[in-house]
């Protein structure tokens, strides 16, 4: 016993020692990262973000050099603080609260102290950066942009924030990021990828040559330019169109998919999300929430369609077989749907398809909506089969195109109405409305515009997009796929023929374009608002969807006011200079023009204004 | 004819594991003191170029050790301790201060640090003690001087060097193997568990389980004899003990001791200061991984984060470089000396051998613990040097003097017939 004590001893110590250095060592694994932190400087390389182009070559969005004056708190010593202030024009106060936040972030690693320097205020200082240890500058570049207009489209790059970093490892305090439209959705392509130089560090600080001679040393690589699908002359144009307004153009390709404008009003200069105002700018933007112009009315913007919807539902009747191109239904001002239920037609008459597009009658498309349900053997099905054709257009579902926001829209199904009538018994009457785009159905702009593109393609459509050209790589194969809807070819002619009409003798007449046959449907939709739980019935918004021209279609858009009123006051006028415009470059009709620019909606939109302030004073 | 039986006689493994240690140790002191500009590993300007001179003159000083008779030792115990314990009087006038330590004297340039050979004597007395009461401590009085002889010179170096003065209370396990009661040795450790405990929990909940650990000990006691009053004085002492620790750690301990403590208990702690060793080692040895960074390739070493690297904190660079796997190696090539040590010494057939023999595994051992859990946060910490590998002319000497004395004697076990 006396013998084995020290033995045991021994053995026990040994188990200790091994067990907590394999703690230490193989399971605990935050020392490793701390030795980084410790014997390891890095210092970045930032790239030159890519550069971006219109479809026609012009560049809209370069680089401009920016200086950040980086802080590395734990080295910060025996400054002369109250000298610095003084160079960077900034308060005692507000340099000890930045310091201090720069200290909480990390006292090794280095943070922005004062960002986004201009030439001048960067040559001031640099003169007499040597005076403050832990200070140093860090170039970067910002956007430089060549157009003022765009900026929904474009986003803005900003400084990454604390979730960006924890979301992505790549992103380190201080980096840049792309936010919204194609900065985000192409930031990696976009902001291509920073050098990294590892120094080894001694106790002090000093640096005491390159880790490993440089074996993990990476150098920067150039972000890819970019070219996009926009024609930024037809933007222009449309952002001048919606001056005072509230609402949305979008133009789209046919063939291709491409959007060739993408305009959502009221919209900001893109050059005023850089530099040193950008944060008060941003706040401005951010925190009017009465025409919201960081919302992008275009992407995320549902509304009911109203009647361009007719058109699905003209060609889902014909596909269903239930009308054909000589199928007539007798108007008289209407149509009683179900006992006492009456839905009101403007129209009058025997009235054929393409006659029904052109005058937009109620009439027609409600029967031919409930010739398709009740087709099946129960309106269940038949909900089922018409919300498929609706489907293969896109509709009620992300159209998958590469910008970074938006909504669904909204296609009911038999689901939906289940859900809403438990206990079965609803029917084709019951959902009536669906069929001339009120009720359920609900499309954002895009969607309107991708509507028409299929029309003007005569049954299939390619998803929209922004991006044209990536200058190493391919674009997403999803833009190149083709997407064939569920309805016929052939039964696109008639439709085709009933919104050519609309140009030649129906609502849109007044704003045709010599020598452009363009095929279009105008759209009203009834809006209201809540005010302290009261309804008031707003002023409609006006709706155009159009292509054009009708053989061989070159455009395919969608344009959308607020509180427009008609579809023919506002939308059917702005569509026709936007395609006229596109197609031939110049306008010709020159007072039609300045109508639409000088035109303001303002007295319109400050009614709601209005209407909420008596609202407040009444509960006063 | 002699020389040769010496060498035939002599343990070689023991060697053998010596060797590869003062090996390791020089290469890692090479990586943990290399400069920017490499120079000649001989230059004597370089730490690690004074170490492998000191290696170098371990070699001659060997075979000193060993051409002396064995006889020597034993005969004059008495007059090398006396003269050790001179050489740690005479530090209070000649000695060297260093970091507030005085515990060096400074010959030709090279420092010598009385306390490190001191240990050797000590062995040796012990042993020649107990060798000549030929009985198994018995009584008191042996028992007195056999614990005087470990205590007089731990009483005179605790004026200069703390830590080192700690080593000598290992050598209780000597006195244990040779019939020391073994209350002394629940006493010590009851003191260290008592102690450690009241700087952590409440003194209330530490009297609580005293009383009723006693309690359970008096109800399960079968002896005849057993007298409650023992209990309540033993109970009473060990209270008195806790609540006092407060005052202990309060008034006697040094401010750095208790950093050092409250280090390890986790207290509050500054990591730019009283924290800083203890973090930088742990930062060092946990950054090696499996395998390590790569002989030369610390980031920890290179930068010299580790504070007094190549010395006390030696085995950081191990860990940092050659990872848990290299750590391990080292361990147990501790460990197998240890126990090598350990079976020759039970094999001895004089007491004077066995005795001799134990306590240098002892004052290995507890070199060998101290440090490693220092660096590894178990163990408060104390500067005390890793044995064969921390940079060093006394430490390296002393404990090859230490060792080396015992492979003669065990060489020599034959001829003693």
């Amino acid at each position: 016993m006396r013998k084995a004590l020290l033995p045991i001893v021994i053995i026990l110590v040994t188990i200790a020692i091994l067990s907590r250095l394999f703690y230490l060592q193989i399971i605990d694994d935050t020392y490793i990262k701390k030795s980084e932190n410790n014997a390891l400087k890095i210092v970045y390389e930032y790239p030159e973000r890519g550069y971006v182009y219109d479809r026609n070559g012009k560049l809209l969005i370069a680089n401009q050099p920016s200086y950040d004056i980086m802080v590395i708190p734990q080295e910060v010593k025996n400054i002369d603080t109250l000298a610095l202030c003084k160079i960077l024009e900034i308060e005692l106060e507000e340099f000890n609260n930045k310091l201090q936040k720069a200290r909480v972030y990390s006292p090794r690693l280095p943070s922005v102290f004062l960002p986004q320097l201009n030439k001048a205020e960067y040559a001031a200082f640099q003169e007499k950066i040597r005076h403050f240890n832990g200070f140093y500058i860090q170039k970067r570049n910002l956007r430089d942009y060549q157009v003022s207009v765009g900026a929904n489209v474009f986003g803005y790059i900003r400084q990454v924030n604390e979730g960006n970093i924890k979301q992505n490892p790549y992103y380190k305090s201080g980096d840049l990021i792309g936010i919204q439209g194609i900065e985000q959705e192409y930031e990696n392509i976009l902001r291509g990828v920073k050098g990294v130089k590892y120094i080894q560090r001694d106790r002090f600080n000093r640096e005491i040559g390159s880790f490993k001679d440089g074996f993990y040393d990476t150098l920067a690589v150039k972000g890819e330019d970019i070219t996009l699908t926009l024609d930024i002359e037809l933007q222009e144009y449309g952002e001048l169109l919606m001056q005072n307004k509230r609402g949305g153009i979008i133009a789209i390709e046919p063939k291709t998919g491409e959007i060739l404008s993408l305009v959502t009003a009221p919209s900001y200069d893109p050059g005023l999300l850089v530099g040193r105002e950008r944060s008060k700018n941003y706040t401005n933007l951010y925190r009017d929430s009465i025409s919201k112009p960081l919302y992008n009315r275009v992407l995320s913007g549902e509304y009911s369609p109203g009647s361009p919807f007719k058109i699905l539902t003209g060609l889902i009747g014909m596909q269903e077989g239930v009308v054909n191109e000589q199928t007539r239904f007798l108007c008289n001002h209407g149509f009683y749907y179900g006992r006492g239920a009456f839905m009101k037609c403007h129209d009058s008459g025997n009235i054929a398809l393409n006659q029904a597009i052109a005058s937009s009658c109620n009439t027609y498309f409600a029967q031919t909506y409930k010739r398709v349900i009740e087709k099946y053997k129960n309106s269940r099905e038949g909900m089922d089969h018409w919300s498929e054709h609706l489907k293969s257009f896109g509709l009620g579902q992300f159209l998958g195109y590469d910008l970074p926001e938006g909504r669904k829209g909204h296609i009911p199904s038999s689901d939906y109405y289940d859900r809403w009538y438990p206990n079965g018994g609803w029917r084709s009457t019951t959902t009536i409305s669906n069929s001339i785009g009120q009720g359920e159905i609900i499309m954002t702009p895009i969607q309107l515009a991708n509507m028409m593109a299929t029309v003007a393609n005569r049954g299939y459509y390619y998803t929209p997009h922004i991006i044209k050209n990536i200058e190493h790589d391919k674009i997403d194969p999803r833009f190149t796929t083709k997407h064939v809807t569920s309805i016929d070819p052939r039964h696109f002619a008639p439709v085709i023929q009933g919104l050519h009409d609309v140009y030649n003798f129906g609502t849109g007449r007044s704003v045709q374009v010599e020598g452009i046959d363009i095929c279009g449907k105008t759209g009203t939709v009834e809006n209201f608002t809540r005010i302290n739980g009261k309804r008031y019935q707003l002023a409609d918004h006006s709706v155009f969807v159009a292509f054009a021209p009708k053989d061989n279609p070159q455009i395919a858009i969608a344009v959308f006011i607020e509180n427009g009123v008609w579809g023919a006051r506002w939308a059917a006028p702005i569509t026709s200079l936007m395609i006229e415009k596109y197609l031939r470059k110049e306008i010709t009709r020159k007072d039609l023009e300045k109508r639409m620019f000088e035109g303001s909606l303002e007295s319109e939109y400050n009614k709601v204004i209005t209407l909420q302030q008596m609202a407040d004073k009444k509960t006063k | 004819m002699r020389a040769i039986s010496v060498q035939k006689n002599l343990d070689w493994i023991s060697i053998v594991l010596y060797i590869l240690l003062v090996s390791a140790g020089w290469l890692n002191i090479y990586s943990a003191s290399l400069p920017l500009e490499i120079t000649s590993i001989f230059d004597l300007n370089q730490i690690y170029g004074r170490q492998l001179m000191f290696v170098i003159i371990c070699i001659p000083f060997i075979i000193l050790i060993l051409s002396i008779d064995a006889k020597f030792y034993e005969k004059y115990a008495i007059i090398f301790y006396i003269i050790g314990l001179l050489s740690i009087l005479g530090l209070f006038f000649f000695g060297k201060s260093v970091k507030g330590q005085t515990n060096w004297y400074q010959i030709a340039g090279f420092g010598i640090q009385p306390s490190e050979f001191v240990k050797t004597t000590t062995a040796l007395l012990l042993a020649k003690y107990l060798s000549d009461i030929q009985d198994s401590l018995s009584s008191y009085k042996e028992q007195i001087i056999a614990l005087a002889i470990i205590g007089i010179p731990t009483i005179s170096i605790l004026q200069h060097d703390t830590g080192s003065a700690m080593l000598f209370a290992s050598l209780i396990f000597v006195l244990y193997r040779e019939g020391l009661p073994s209350w002394y040795l629940w006493t010590g450790f009851i003191t260290i568990v008592l102690f450690t405990a009241s700087l952590i929990v409440i003194p209330v909940y530490i009297l609580i389980a005293i009383f009723v650990c006693l309690g359970i000990h008096f109800y399960f006691n079968k002896k005849i004899n057993r007298n409650p009053f023992l209990y309540i004085i033993l109970g009473v002492v060990m209270s008195g003990f806790v609540l006092s620790v407060d005052y202990v750690y309060d008034e006697v301990l040094e401010p750095h001791q208790k950093d050092r403590i409250n280090v390890l208990i986790g207290e509050d702690i500054n990591l730019q200061k009283e924290g800083y060793n203890l973090n930088q080692s742990k930062i060092a040895i946990g950054s090696g991984g499996w395998t390590g960074k790569g002989f030369l390739e610390g980031t920890q070493t290179k930068g010299g984060f580790v504070p007094e690297q190549h010395t006390d904190y030696i085995f950081t660079t191990v860990g940092e470089e050659w990872g848990f796997v290299g750590a391990s190696v080292i361990v147990i090539l501790f460990v197998a000396l240890f126990f090598r040590l350990l079976y020759l010494t039970e094999n001895q057939k004089t007491k004077f051998n066995r005795v001799y023999g134990y306590c240098v595994v002892c004052f290995l051992f507890i070199h060998f613990a101290l440090n490693t859990t220092m660096l590894i946060g178990l163990f408060p910490t104390i500067g005390v040097p890793l044995p064969f590998f921390s940079y060093g002319g006394s430490s390296l000497m002393a404990f090859t003097l230490l060792l080396f004395i015992f492979l003669k004697l065990d060489a020599n076990k034959i001829n003693e017939w």
